[in-house]
C-alpha cells in the first residue's frame, strides 16, 4: 500500500508534472506567436489516437507520432504560399475530422471519445504516471540543453546564424518538444485543452517576470496551482477534471491581468 | 590576406536572382558601405556574408579565426517577452559581468544594464545590440542599416560612436546605409550594389561614377560631390557633419 495507490494523488502528481512541462514550453510559444501551431500538433493527436487504438499499439506512441508528424509538415509547409494562420487552420481541424471520423470506423473496440476529446485524470495508472513524468523530465531537459539557443533563435534569425546556431534546428526542439507535451497530456486535459496548458499560464506569469527564466518558472508554479486546484474543485463540485484545470488557470490569468492593469495606473 | 573575399556571390530567392556574381573584398580596419536603392540585394549580401544565407553560387572565404560582431537591420522584441540588457548580452553564450559592462560602455550604454529591452528608446536598443556585437572582440563589425528609425542627431551620434569603436577596436566595418552624406563622410570605400556591384572605390570616385548617378540621380549626387571635394580634409572632424547639412539643404533648396 503506498501513496501512489490513491487515485485523487496520482491524478495531482500527472497534472503537476504536465503543467512543469508544458509551462516553460508555453513560454516558446506565446513569445513565438505559435498559439496555434500547439492547437494542431493536438488536434493531430486524436488521429493518431485513433489509429492507435486500431492497430491496437499505444496510445501514448500513436498519439506521439501524430503530433511528431503534423509539427514537422507544418514546420516544412510554413513560408510556402499559405500564411502561416490559414495553414494551420487548415490542418489542425483537418486532423481533428479525420482523427474523428477514424474512431468511428473503430468496431469491436468500445472508446469514450470523451476521455480523449477532454481528458480523464481520475483514470490514470502508476505506468501512465510513469510515461507522463517520464516525457516530462525529457521535455525540461531538452529546453534546459538548448535555453539560450532557443532564446536567440526566437528573438532573432540571423543573430542567431551569426552566433554559429542553426535556427531551424531549434524549431525542430522546440517541435519535437510540443510534440511530447502533447502525447502525455491527452491523459490529463484532453487534445481540445492542451494548448491552454501551454498558453495561459505563460500568459499569466509575464507580468511578474522581468528575465524569460523567471517567467518559465513562474509559469511552472502556476500550472501546477491550476492542476492541483483544479482537481480539488473538480472533487468538490463534481465538474469534469480537465476543464476545471483550465476554468482556474484562466481565473489565475483574470487575476494577473488586473493585478498589472492596478499597478501600472 | 583579407578579412572576406566575396566571390561571384550569386543568390536566388523564389526565382527572384537576389544577388549575381557579386565581388568584393574587406581588409583590416577599413570602414566600408554599401549603399543602393530598395530591393538591391544589400541585406541578402550581409545576410550571406555572416552565414545566414546559403548562396545559390560563389562563395565567402573567411579568414580562419574571423570574429564578427553583426547588428541586424530590425529587431522586435515581443512583448511578451521578458529581457533585461543583462541577460540579452548573455545570448547565446555566457559572459562575465564585468565583460557585458565594458562592452556597453564602449557603446555608449553602459548604465542601461538593468533595463528592459522593449522599455529602450531607439537610440539606446542600437546601442545595446553595438554593444552585443562587440563582446567577441570582433574583427569585423557588420551593420544592416544600424540608424533606421533614429532621427538625424540620433543617427550622427550613432555613427561617431562606431568611429570611436574602430580607433578602440581596430575592427573593420562594414555597413549598409541610406545617409548618403554620412556615408561619403565617414567611409573608406563605397560599394554601389544594384543585385550586382555597380561601382566601387573612394566615396569620390563613386559619387562621380555614372552607375552611381543613374541610381541615385544626380540632384542628391551633386550636392554629394560638392561637399566631398571642399571638404576632404577635414572630413574627421565633428563639425564636418554640420557642414555637409548645410551644404545639401542649400543645394537641394537651389534646385
Amino acid at each position: 500500500m503506498t501513496l501512489l495507490d490513491d487515485f485523487l494523488i496520482r491524478a495531482a502528481l500527472a497534472g503537476v508534472g504536465v503543467a512543469i512541462a508544458a509551462a516553460p514550453l508555453g513560454c516558446f510559444v506565446v513569445w513565438r506567436r505559435m498559439a496555434y501551431f500547439g492547437d494542431a500538433t493536438a488536434h493531430a493527436a486524436i488521429l493518431g489516437v485513433a489509429l492507435s487504438l486500431g492497430f491496437a499499439t499505444s496510445v501514448f506512441v500513436g498519439a506521439l507520432a501524430a503530433a511528431l508528424l503534423m509539427a514537422v509538415t507544418v514546420s516544412s509547409l510554413s513560408g510556402r504560399g499559405y500564411a502561416m494562420d490559414t495553414l494551420l487552420g487548415v490542418l489542425a481541424h483537418s486532423a481533428l475530422a479525420f482523427g474523428l471520423v477514424a474512431v468511428s470506423f473503430l468496431h469491436g473496440v468500445r472508446i469514450d471519445l470523451m476521455g480523449y476529446l477532454f481528458g480523464d485524470i481520475l483514470a490514470v495508472s502508476k505506468a501512465d504516471l510513469a510515461v507522463i513524468w517520464a516525457g516530462a523530465a525529457l521535455v525540461l531537459g531538452l529546453l534546459w540543453w538548448r535555453w539560450s539557443a532557443l532564446l536567440l533563435s526566437s528573438l532573432n534569425q540571423d543573430l542567431a546564424y551569426a552566433a554559429g546556431l542553426n535556427p531551424r534546428r531549434e524549431q525542430m526542439v522546440l517541435t519535437v518538444a510540443l510534440a511530447l507535451v502533447v502525447a502525455v497530456a491527452i491523459k490529463v486535459v484532453g487534445v481540445l485543452l492542451i494548448a491552454a496548458l501551454l498558453i495561459i499560464p505563460a500568459a499569466t506569469a509575464r507580468p511578474f517576470a522581468t528575465t524569460p527564466e523567471r517567467m518559465g518558472i513562474v509559469a511552472a508554479v502556476l500550472g501546477s496551482l491550476s492542476a492541483i486546484g483544479g482537481l480539488a474543485l473538480s472533487y468538490q463540485f463534481d465538474t469534469p477534471t480537465g476543464p476545471s484545470i483550465v476554468c482556474l488557470a484562466a481565473v489565475l490569468f483574470a487575476l494577473s491581468s488586473l493585478s498589472h492593469v492596478i499597478r501600472r495606473a | 590576406m583579407s578579412l572576406i573575399d566575396v566571390q561571384n556571390l550569386t543568390v536566388r530567392m523564389g526565382g527572384n536572382t537576389i544577388l549575381s556574381g557579386v565581388n568584393f573584398r574587406m581588409d583590416q580596419g577599413e570602414i566600408v558601405t554599401i549603399v543602393g536603392p530598395n530591393g538591391s540585394g544589400k541585406s541578402t549580401l550581409l545576410k550571406a556574408i555572416v552565414g545566414a544565407l546559403r548562396p545559390n553560387a560563389g562563395k565567402v572565404v573567411r579568414q580562419s579565426g574571423l570574429r564578427i560582431g553583426y547588428v541586424p537591420q530590425k529587431l522586435h522584441i515581443d512583448p511578451t517577452l521578458p529581457l533585461t540588457v543583462g541577460r540579452f548580452m548573455n545570448l547565446p553564450r555566457h559572459v562575465s559581468d564585468a565583460a557585458a559592462q565594458d562592452a556597453l560602455d564602449e557603446a555608449g550604454a553602459g548604465a542601461l544594464s538593468d533595463r528592459q529591452m522593449a522599455d529602450l528608446s531607439g537610440g539606446q536598443f542600437q546601442r545595446v545590440m553595438l554593444a552585443r556585437a562587440l563582446l567577441s572582440k570582433p574583427h569585423l563589425l557588420i551593420l544592416d542599416e544600424a540608424t533606421q528609425g533614429l532621427d538625424q542627431p540620433g543617427s550622427a551620434a550613432f555613427y561617431r560612436q562606431i568611429e570611436q569603436v574602430r580607433s578602440d577596436m581596430g575592427c573593420a566595418v562594414l555597413m549598409v546605409s541610406h545617409e548618403l552624406h554620412v556615408v561619403m563622410a565617414a567611409s573608406d570605400r563605397v560599394i554601389c550594389l544594384n543585385g550586382h556591384v555597380c561601382c566601387q572605390g573612394a566615396p569620390e570616385q563613386v559619387a562621380s561614377a555614372p552607375e552611381y548617378r543613374a541610381l541615385f540621380g544626380s540632384g542628391t549626387q551633386g550636392a554629394l560631390a560638392l561637399y566631398r571635394h571642399e571638404h576632404t580634409h577635414s572630413h574627421d572632424e565633428a563639425c564636418a557633419h554640420d557642414h555637409a547639412h548645410d551644404h545639401s539643404h542649400d543645394h537641394e533648396a537651389a534646385e
